[in-house]
């Protein structure tokens, strides 16, 4: 199929940054939406031109490195997928397709399609830890049992990949959702229990200091996460947040 | 120079025990003069900057990703194994130790694997504590699963999604240190040369991935912790970013590249669908627990599949031919990965592939279902004998064993495993080889050390399913950070590592040099270009089966190749700013040489063992036919070689394999 692109090209952060329209022809049905890229930007490099920058680099949806808006929303128009799993036959011969980076004060563009996603480390160092030393003089593994249930609802929330599409999605730029899905994860489980409190208070802390913006529950963010995130981590994380600040 | 494994005398249950009873440590206070540099956050590298950062070293780490949590130890899919015996089904350290050396086809350092073995069960402590949520039991105590060439179930798993939730805890461990201020991560940056000063690895050259810029690190230490060579295929399940370059820029300053040629060729990975194909998509080996791989027993049955006239789910039981299960009664689909991956190109070299490329087999889900929904139906009470219901039933237990594969595989495919069998074919997946490294990780450069993946010390010539993520984190977590201090503690006194020194000077000047000539040369061809032939000359001729002729045309058209890279290379835009067509031509450049190194040790080892199928090498009569064929008399060494320049002026250093606790016999799974 031939299809008509039209792509943010921004050459750094400083600089003001525009739509560019291109032509890609003779695109299968089987590639990926990153493959079809690859293409032009082999076109691009053949031609003298510069190639498109965008993140990408396991290709199977679990690094969270690929980070496109297509058409207006974050991964493309397919559902639990991200941008490297989304395939051409999502698309119809002929078809425009707009192509954006994910934008959100906290994600500053760095060049092109690419985006500086450190806010979401930073929130991290804030919290997502349980506080045991890595020299694996611990317990047994299975001398605390877990409730299978919490288990595996503390595993959906660790399949988190920290791509920033909800934060791209949602219209205060919340990252709710990233913050709620690793806030939860350690407070369903017994190990994470000790440090509970000061997790949920220092992460949302940070979350705040990086310039996100509030959840109004418009759920924008669950539709598009590539990974089913539920938004009942939202609701866990404001449970303990309120935990929290009550204890504190 | 001689190779010395240092690998500590006494029994082997001791060696490691005795050993650490017996290193020198470097106390509390001096630690927090020490630095140590760190390149790769995956598995190996985060939990080994995670620890060194505890035990209280300053640590600057370093990966090309955008975050550490995104390095590709997250893609490893199918579990983790340790020798925890929880099944009570007989397996213990030895047992572990035993089938990792010979899963390896006796290629491997015995003192390495038990070491391995023995802290394997520490492992899932660890990360427990952590708060990685493996796989449960309805009771709350930790599931297992079967993996390939091994009779007991010591697999830990979390989905299909194992890696991940393993790196997103080293990841952690990491962030509570970055928090601390212990460690100093450098991310979207890459390492493009090691320094060394008076013979000692002393620190490295970095780029600035966003802004172009050249940066010198020091330390008292270098950790390498870079990943698998894989994608000198150009295809493989690697990463796209995922290369050799830390490792080779290594070996170009002294450290030997051991058993270049143990590649593993995975079974169960997408086909290839056409010439835009980028990389291929693993479906994780413990799908073998349940599927069942097979191809029609008649061409005529082949042929009407490929023209459409006939659906595999219609093809009779009795027309089938699941090749794995009639060759090898004893593993059927559990054989190990080299085994399963000759298989089905056996099958599909006589003509037997389901697909239009002629390279796919089934990999089929339908009896498992059965099998899954009678099981729930007995214990719910339903009809056991209601079609529509088991069938129901089965589908979502193997859902939830198995989601998030079969979702990946229809998103790519286009088509539904629940209803029709999956099409699957072997593609390049795992490196055994690597950077040579004695007992205690260090390379043949003092103060170099290499871990995980990047090193080659613990999988021999093939690797076990389950086993790198143990590897990883059992060098990161455990081995490693031991090990490294009976080193530091020469280095109490030493204070600061300038980067003032000319060693630091030079080694800058020459990567600003090659940047240079990659952006100015007028080229006609882009990087792709040069790495999709390279793949290419790879795949053909020194892939899943080896001969002496094509490794020999093999290593004279990459050294054409190469030449023209350095002539016809084309790079876009600037050295200053984000480039990744430079990136990847760095790269690319060190794939070229590594290719050729590659080829060259497989010609040398005239024998097959493992991933290392050699044509000349096979059984020729009695039930083992056709078989590879090793040869322990000659070949029980490992090849380490030595930079001279050319990879063809490589010379060859031999560490010669003991096997005291274990007898070497013909690996059979039949």
């Amino acid at each position: 199929m031939n299809l008509t692109l039209k792509i943010w090209r921004q050459k750094n952060a400083s600089d003001k940054g525009k739509m560019v329209d291109y032509k890609v022809n003779d695109i299968s049905p089987d590639m990926s939406f990153l493959e079809m890229l690859d293409v032009l930007n082999e076109q691009l490099i053949n031609t003298g031109d510069q190639p498109v920058a965008f993140d990408h680099d396991c290709r199977e949806g679990i690094c969270g490195m690929c980070s496109l808006y297509i058409n207006g929303e974050a991964h493309g128009p397919d559902r639990g997928v991200t941008t490297c799993q989304l395939h051409m036959r999502m698309f119809k011969d002929g078809d425009t397709i707009f192509i954006e980076p994910f934008r959100a004060k906290a994600f500053p563009v760095v060049k092109d399609l690419i985006v500086d996603r450190s806010a979401f480390d930073r929130v991290q160092h804030a919290g997502g830890f349980i506080s045991v030393n890595t020299s694996g003089n611990t317990i047994d593994a299975n001398a605390t049992p877990v409730n299978k249930a919490d288990a595996d609802k503390a595993f959906e929330a660790a399949t988190c990949i920290g791509c920033g599409a909800c934060v791209a999605t949602c219209k205060n730029s919340s990252a709710m959702l990233f913050v709620g899905a690793k806030v939860s994860q350690f407070a369903l489980l017994p190990q994470g229990q000790v440090e509970a409190t000061d997790r949920v208070l220092n992460m949302v802390k940070q979350m705040d200091e990086e310039g996100f913006g509030n959840c109004t529950n418009t759920g924008a963010c669950e539709v598009e996460c590539p990974k089913g995130i539920s938004l009942e981590n939202i609701a866990r994380m404001n449970t303990e947040f309120l935990k929290a600040s009550l204890k504190g | 120079m001689a190779l010395d494994s240092k690998t500590p005398k006494g029994p082997i249950k001791d060696k490691w025990t005795n050993y650490k009873n017996k290193i020198d440590l470097v106390n509390p206070a001096n630690k927090r003069n020490i630095d140590v540099i760190v390149v790769g956050t995956g598995l190996a590298g985060g939990s080994a900057a995670a620890t060194l950062a505890e035990l209280g070293y300053n640590v600057k780490a370093f990966c090309f990703q955008d975050s550490p949590r995104r390095a590709h130890s997250i893609a490893a899919q199918g579990g983790i194994n340790a020798a925890k015996n929880y099944q009570g089904d007989g397996d213990s350290t030895y047992r572990l130790f035993y089938d990792t050396v010979k899963g390896g086809d006796y290629r491997s350092r015995e003192a390495n694997v038990y070491r391995l073995a023995e802290v394997s069960a520490n492992i899932i402590d660890q990360c427990v504590a952590q708060g990685v949520p493996f796989a449960r039991e309805y009771g709350g105590l930790l599931d297992n699963r079967s993996f390939g060439g091994v009779l007991v179930s010591r697999t830990f798993y979390a989905a299909g999604q194992t890696g991940q939730q393993l790196l997103l805890g080293a990841y952690s461990a990491m962030n509570r240190q970055i928090g601390r201020g212990k460690i100093k991560m450098y991310n979207r940056h890459e390492m493009l040369d090691v320094v060394k000063v008076d013979g000692k690895a002393r620190g490295i050259i970095t780029r600035n991935l966003i802004t172009g810029e050249i940066e010198r690190h020091s330390a008292h230490a270098v950790v390498l912790g870079s990943g698998g060579y894989g994608n000198v295929f150009f295809l493989s399940t690697n990463a796209m970013g995922s290369n050799v370059t830390a490792g080779w820029k290594a070996h170009k300053r002294g450290a030997y590249f051991a058993n270049p040629c143990y590649t593993q060729i995975h079974p169960t990975c997408i086909p290839v669908s056409g010439d835009h194909q980028s990389k291929l998509t693993l479906m994780s080996e413990s799908l073998r627990n349940d599927g069942r791989i097979w191809v029609p027993k008649h061409m005529k049955d082949v042929e009407a599949i490929k023209a459409g006239t006939l659906k595999p789910v219609d093809l009779a039981e009795e027309d089938r031919d699941y090749y794995l299960e009639r060759r090898y009664p004893a593993f059927g689909n559990l054989v190990p990965r080299d085994v399963a991956s000759r298989a089905a190109k056996e099958r599909c070299d006589a003509g037997y592939g389901v697909n239009a490329t002629g390279e796919a087999v089934y990999l089929d889900f339908a009896s498992a279902i059965t099998r899954y929904g009678k099981e729930q139906a007995t214990i719910k009470g339903l009809d056991v004998n209601d079609a529509a219901l088991i069938k129901k039933l089965g589908q979502e237990v193997v859902k939830n064993k198995y989601g998030n594969l079969f979702q990946m595989y229809e998103k790519i495919v286009d088509q539904d495993p629940y209803n029709t069998p999956m099409m699957i074919y072997p593609a390049v997946h795992y490196t055994m080889g690597g950077v040579w490294v004695d007992y205690n990780l260090m390379t043949t450069v003092p103060g170099l050390y290499c871990i995980g993946e990047a090193n080659f010390s613990d999988h021999g010539a093939n690797r076990l399913g389950a086993s790198a993520l143990m590897q990883g984190l059992a060098d990161g977590y455990f081995v490693l950070p031991y090990t490294i201090g009976d080193y530091l503690s020469d280095d109490i006194r030493t204070g600061p590592i300038s980067t003032d020194s000319k060693e630091f000077e030079e080694a800058e000047n020459d990567v600003k040099k090659t940047l240079e000539f990659f952006i100015t040369n007028e080229g006609q061809h882009s990087v792709d270009y040069f790495h999709k032939r390279l793949g290419k000359i790879m795949w053909n001729k020194v892939g899943m089966s080896r001969n002496v002729k094509g490794l020999t045309e093999a290593i004279a058209e990459i050294k054409e190749l190469r030449a023209q890279f350095w002539k016809e290379v084309k790079v876009p835009g600037a050295a200053d700013e984000y480039n990744e067509e430079l990136a990847k031509a760095g790269r690319v450049a060190d794939f070229l040489e590594l290719g050729e190194l590659f080829a060259k040790d497989a010609l040398n080892r005239e024998e097959s063992c493992g991933g290392h199928f050699r044509e000349d090498s096979v059984e020729l009569d009695g039930e083992q036919k056709g078989e590879a064929l090793r040869n322990d008399k000659d070949f029980a060494y490992v090849s380490a070689w030595e930079y001279k320049g050319e990879p063809s002026d490589a010379v060859l250093h031999k560490e010669e394999l003991e096997f005291n606790d274990i007898e070497l016999k013909q690996r059979s799974y039949k």
